[in-house]
């Protein structure tokens, strides 16, 4: 089982996968590193695709020369033949033998391949939360995130005339994104209240440079004359085949749209976001505890798994520079393990890991979606994108079949049974039935075809007790 | 979902019903079912008699005004057992005669007439037998909606309680449960603890060899109607649910759901509650089931779960009075079929609180029939 | 539905076309263009986009109808959600987001489960 060629597998070459896999590889640990995505950089660095001949991909990028520097790296190791870059290629399980670990792959083309490993690091990064609203299903609604992907991926707009809208700060460099590249921003709509920074002042003002980049957000945002509304929430889309117009409101200090503060704004885009949640499903068929916002890790970023390491937005959502300082921490954890030496954990990562970790809370206290948005969501509302489940059957399941809890409902109404496995309805159906969210178990992290897992290679019969 | 239909049938007898569930309603093998209710695997005796009544009691629930058919997914679509060898057909053909002298409706089919039935079933296989009878349900809803019918007929219905002990009086009787929240007085406690059966009968003294048996289910993308028409099996699937084997045994099971996933089942292996996801065993399910229906291989599994089914030594459930335990009833230990099994449970223990003559005879399915200790059951 | 590519265009003329200014903003010079028909449609695409890319380059934003008959197009970007599926060479059920666009790419939309191949 053991390669000498593939010690250390590291899922998703984004910023915690990178600064893990070159750590690794700096301490002579040869890295598979498995990346579903064309091109390394994860979300925060993704590149436009290379036969687009991007001559300043960094028009569409802040933290380039850090981007540049991992990237430079990034090479030199796969050129040394220290670290074999395996990108577009899904990670569909990892299995757990008793002598390591197998990786099983799918290309975009569902072609499979299997990889073995000594060590597996996740760092499977994270994707947008939307909450529900009349009209999110609209074409033309898209996640914040998704719009900022498709922009620096394919260098494509879905439409002109734009509104951004949620909470979070993802909001402010998909909104500056789209305004650089030709859309018109009709509305940057936060939930949050601005004021509530204050009440985090100390922890924010010790990242100077996080403060500086808001600032030029903001500004890019005045030079392109986008209208700014904080505490206010887009309350629905309207349109038949696409959307057409949002309406949105301000919203009372109880997080509830105040009446008659309703307006209309014109756009053919929504780009939508709440947050951010971490890919876990690896993680959770590997057994490693899990809970709905992260990957439980220690100071080492181990999981509870021997073997099986997690960095990045996997392990709690935190940002592109806290992937980065988990990631290395993680890679000299691994090189430890590997090599029977100590950890040497460098005392600035695990310092810059502490004090990222306390701004990501901040930032997360600040940006809360508005407390009463379930109420917003109208009966005929869909929650489900995949199986059409209403809201009102979603309130069904709670009032007359007494489901209380999120696997009940799930169960009953069949909302988070489809195609995306209640990946994107998970946090709104909780928050229609009032329970809490729940960490789902997803054996497969994506849809398999049968003939693939017919014809699985099964190397050992491992685990079966 | 057994509990539900006691709570539903009990009162609808008129009696005043406790349903108190330790997790939510269909927290446990119920929700990782797929909900058949079938005769086609059942050899005549008890078992098979219990599944013709509970069939037509379904039947009759599904045709109750108030659409509760229609909101449990209740589809009569009939189970079809195909054999892959002329020898396997013989032996298929013989079970499905006697089958029939015990009152099932079967119909022998010829390889020719196999795709007028299932269009897209592997060519080649020898024949099989049609079960019209067989029908479906979507457990979770099923039980849900025993649960609420049963709230209208006045059963207090009390989730997230657990059971810590059994109340009983000086002289052995039971009068009630205690439970987390509290106690609860009755002079008829009914175990429907399903695979945690063993546990509850232990808290009243007696034993009841309730053991789980690990099973999987592979769930496809949703596919457009009748790609899968019928509950399709192959025929060593009967074997397989006899088996008292440890090991694991999958046997081809493939039906189509309402909601457009086909399911592919059915895995059996004694491995206690252990919850670690095996890919082999969804592997040659998978495996299998492309064996069957051949353009399945182009289609995704897009979610796999895992249950375990509350199975006595004898594979019957038990049901009815605990002569151990005056005043304890026990309706468990239904194995795979728990979900097809029990309206007649519910029926019979109904039946058995209020002293009316039960529609079947109780004793196969005596409590008590299992030696009284582990060391008499080698 | 008919696109240059930047460096066809003859310098110095204005920006007029929306779908070309995320192209000019990081100074992209693209591969030629390619055709792909979307249900029997012409459709022009560069090499390095996804199918989603180059529909979003045509102006279409739906191109999916769910099984209760509503439209439906990308919406996470990245591979989550499963809205943008579409049918690629006679295989149904792709993800539009993910699946690059290639030359003679024979693309059509979906309705429903996406498998007309097993349809009766």
């Amino acid at each position: 089982m053991t390669s000498p060629t593939n010690r250390l597998a590291v899922v998703g070459a984004g910023p915690a996968g990178l600064a893990a896999a070159l750590t690794a590889a700096h301490h002579n640990i040869a890295v598979t590193l498995i990346d579903s995505a064309p091109q390394p950089g994860g979300q925060f660095y993704r590149q436009p695709a290379a036969a687009l001949g991007a001559r300043r991909p960094q028009a569409l990028h802040h933290a380039w020369r850090t981007w540049a520097r991992l990237r430079d790296r990034l090479d030199a190791h796969v050129a040394a033949g220290r670290i074999r870059h395996l990108p577009g290629r899904h990670v569909w399980f990892v299995e757990l033998l008793d002598r390591g670990f197998i990786l099983r792959t799918l290309t975009a083309d569902d072609e499979p391949e299997v990889f073995a490993a000594d060590a597996v690091l996740l760092a499977t990064g994270a994707y947008e939360k939307v909450l529900p609203f009349p009209g999110w299903t609209l074409p033309g609604v898209v996640t914040a995130g998704g719009a900022q992907a498709m922009l620096k991926g394919g260098l494509v707009l879905p439409g002109r005339m734009a509104v951004v809208a949620g909470s979070g700060p993802l909001l402010l460099p998909v909104a500056t994104g789209l305004a650089a590249a030709g859309a018109r921003l009709a509305a940057l709509i936060e939930a949050a209240d601005p004021r509530a920074y204050g009440r985090h002042a100390r922890t924010l003002a010790a990242h100077p440079g996080k403060l500086a980049e808001a600032a030029g957000y903001a500004g890019r945002l005045l030079r392109h004359r986008v209208p700014v509304l904080t505490r206010h929430t887009v309350v629905a889309a309207h349109g038949t085949d696409r959307v057409e117009a949002v309406t949105v409101a301000a919203l009372d200090a109880d997080g509830r749209a105040r009446p008659k503060t309703e307006r209309r704004i014109a756009c053919d885009t929504l780009a939508v976001g709440h947050g951010l949640l971490p890919h876990t499903d690896l993680a959770g068929a590997l057994g490693c505890r899990t809970d709905p916002a992260r990957v439980v890790v220690d100071a080492q970023q181990r999981t509870d798994v021997p073997g099986v390491w997690a960095a990045g937005e996997a392990a709690g959502v935190g940002g592109a520079a806290l992937a980065l300082a988990e990631g290395e921490i993680a890679g000299r954890s691994v090189v430890a393990h590997l090599t029977g030496e100590r950890p040497r954990i460098r005392s600035t990562a695990a310092t810059s890991r502490t004090a990222l970790r306390k701004f990501a809370a901040a930032l997360d206290a600040v940006h809360t979606p508005p407390a009463h948005w379930a109420e917003q969501v109208a009966d005929d509302t869909l929650v489900c994108r995949c199986e059409d489940v209403t809201a009102g059957a979603v309130r069904h399941a709670v009032t007359e079949l007494g489901a209380a809890d999120l696997r009940t409902v799930k169960l009953l109404t069949r909302a988070g049974m489809g195609w995306c496995q209640g990946r994107v309805c998970g946090p709104g159906v909780a928050g229609v039935a009032g329970c809490p969210p729940e960490t789902v178990r997803r054996p497969f992290a994506r849809p398999v075809p049968l003939s693939v897992l017919a014809r699985t290679p099964s190397p050992t019969e491992g685990r079966q007790e | 979902m057994v509990g539900a239909a006691c709570a539903l049938y009990a009162s609808r007898a008129g009696l005043r019903t406790v349903l108190v569930e330790r997790g939510p309603v269909a927290g446990g093998t119920t929700g990782a079912g797929e909900g058949n209710l079938l005769v086609s695997d059942k050899e005549p005796g008890p078992e098979l008699q219990l599944a013709l009544l509970s069939l037509r009691l379904w039947r009759e629930l599904a045709a109750e005004p108030g659409g509760f058919g229609a909101a449990v997914e209740y589809r009569a679509k009939g189970g079809l057992v195909v054999a892959a060898h002329p020898s396997d057909l013989d032996a298929l053909s013989a079970f499905a005669g006697k089958q029939r002298s015990a009152g099932v409706e079967t119909g022998l089919l010829a390889a020719s007439q196999l795709a007028d039935l299932e269009p897209h079933l592997a060519p080649g296989l020898a024949g099989g037998v049609h079960y019209p009878e067989d029908s479906q349900v979507m457990p979770a809803l099923a039980a849900a909606h025993c649960v609420r019918q049963a709230r209208r007929y006045g059963t207090e219905l009390r989730t997230g309680t657990a059971v810590t002990s059994i109340l009983r009086d000086p002289g052995g009787r039971v009068r009630g449960v205690r439970t987390d929240k509290g106690d609860i007085h009755a002079p008829a406690v009914v175990n429907a603890a399903g695979v945690r059966g063993g546990d509850l009968a232990a808290l009243a003294g007696v034993r009841l060899p309730v053991r789980p048996r690990r099973g999987f289910v592979l769930v496809t993308e949703p596919l457009p109607p009748r790609v899968v028409r019928h509950k399709v099996y192959a025929a060593d699937y009967v074997a397989d649910v006899a088996s008292d084997s440890a090991a694991l045994q999958t046997s081809p099971v493939v039906e189509a759901t309402d909601a457009g996933p086909v399911l592919i089942g059915a895995s059996r292996e004694r491995v206690g509650f252990d919850r670690t996801f095996s890919l082999s065993v969804t592997q040659v399910l998978a495996e299998r089931a492309i064996a069957l229906f051949p353009v399945l291989g182009r289609v995704s599994a897009i979610r796999a779960y895992l249950g375990f089914r509350p199975y006595l030594p004898d594979h019957l459930p038990a049901i009815g009075p605990d002569p151990r335990a005056p005043g304890l009833f026990h309706a468990c230990g239904h194995e795979g079929a728990g979900i097809g099994l029990a309206t007649g449970t519910g029926q019979l223990i109904a039946q058995a609180l209020t002293g009316a003559t039960p529609d079947l005879d109780l004793a196969p399915f005596r409590p008590d029939r299992f030696p009284a200790s582990e060391e008499g059951a080698r | 539905m008919i696109r240059r590519n930047p460096q066809d265009r003859p310098p110095n003329l204005p920006l007029d076309r929306a779908q070309d200014r995320p192209l000019d903003l990081v100074r992209a010079r693209p591969g030629p263009s390619f055709t792909v028909t979307v249900d029997g449609r012409p459709v022009d695409a560069l090499e390095g986009q996804s199918v989603a890319a180059v529909l979003w380059s045509a102006g279409t934003v739906a191109w999916r109808v769910t099984r209760d008959g509503r439209p439906r197009g990308a919406f996470c970007g990245i591979g989550v959600c499963f809205d943008c599926l579409i049918t690629v060479n006679d295989r149904p059920n792709r993800r539009a987001c993910l699946v690059a666009a290639a030359s003679g790419d024979v693309i059509r939309t979906q309705r429903g489960e996406g498998h007309d191949d097993l349809a009766h």
